[in-house]
């Protein structure tokens, strides 16, 4: 069943992961494993783009939380784009626009990356 | 204003693959009682999230116990029970004292029955013995459901 996908690319010193389907309980570790392979790399400039991303429950969300003080720590960061109303929804409920950058653009938030580019990349 | 009730169940492994086919079952209740696409959408988000917390502390991540999902359809109130033969946890030490901290320092215990608290209008639980451990959901309608005439 392809209910969720991760798909990732990387370019401009930046790494995109962009996510496709329903991101729930059952499928959070796929995504997880996405951010370790991330880590494992030292690649800490991390854009998500949301643009596919149909449905994200507590146990999605959670995900982002596990990754975001140590890809932090590194002086990188987790940025979040295109996402939909309803998404973005369920980010706002549990508080998450003051702790994560969400932008409406994917490039905007590459920008972001780039006018702070620092040593990890 | 005389009403009456529907009910409709269904019944799923303890298995987080079962999960899109409950959101499934609920969101289409939900459109046929007459919710729209934003209440409809955190319907569905709640039921996951309490079908979540019972597969994941209930029955501890056990694929083979059995989750039964009845939806109660009567005037305004929309209500699914969600009920279990696991382990009775209490929800409300899952629940975050402080929603910045919580966000902040990577505890992720607790946000399913936070959303679920502020998506319903009421959640209930009751656990008795001998009785399975049942969760309840509520929602009202603001207006008379489709199909149900005082």
């Amino acid at each position: 069943m392809s209910e969720f996908k991760v798909h990732h690319r990387e370019g401009e010193g930046v790494n995109v992961i962009e996510l496709k389907g329903y991101l729930d309980a059952h499928t959070a570790t796929d995504l997880e494993t996405a951010f370790q392979r991330l880590l494992n790399d030292r690649k800490y400039n991390i854009v998500v783009n949301c643009r596919d991303l149909t449905y994200i429950s507590s146990a999605g969300l959670g995900v982002f939380m596990a990754y975001i003080e140590d890809v932090r720590k590194n002086r990188g960061d987790i940025k979040l784009t295109n996402m939909s109303t309803k998404v973005y929804n369920v980010f706002d409920l549990l508080g998450f626009p003051i702790l994560y950058e969400i932008y409406k653009e994917e490039q905007e938030a590459v920008r972001k990356f780039n006018e702070h580019a620092g040593p990890s990349r | 204003m005389s009403s009456y009730t529907e009910t409709i169940s269904k019944s799923i492994r303890s298995s987080t693959d079962q999960l899109l086919d409950i959101r499934e079952f609920v969101e289409q209740a939900a459109r046929e009682f007459g919710f729209g696409d934003e209440e409809s959408s955190n319907i569905v988000l709640a039921v996951d999230e309490a079908c979540t917390n019972v597969i994941k502390h209930a029955y501890a991540g056990s694929p083979n116990g059995e989750i039964r999902v009845t939806i109660l359809r009567e005037g305004t109130r929309f209500q699914i029970q969600i009920q279990d033969h696991g382990r009775t946890f209490d929800p409300e030490t899952l629940r975050p004292p402080d929603l910045k901290q919580q966000l902040t320092h990577y505890r992720r215990g607790g946000l399913g029955v936070y959303l679920m608290r502020r998506l319903m209008d009421r959640v209930e639980y009751a656990f008795r013995p001998g009785q399975p451990n049942e969760v309840r959901l509520t929602k009202f309608l603001a207006r008379p459901a489709a199909g149900q005439r005082g």
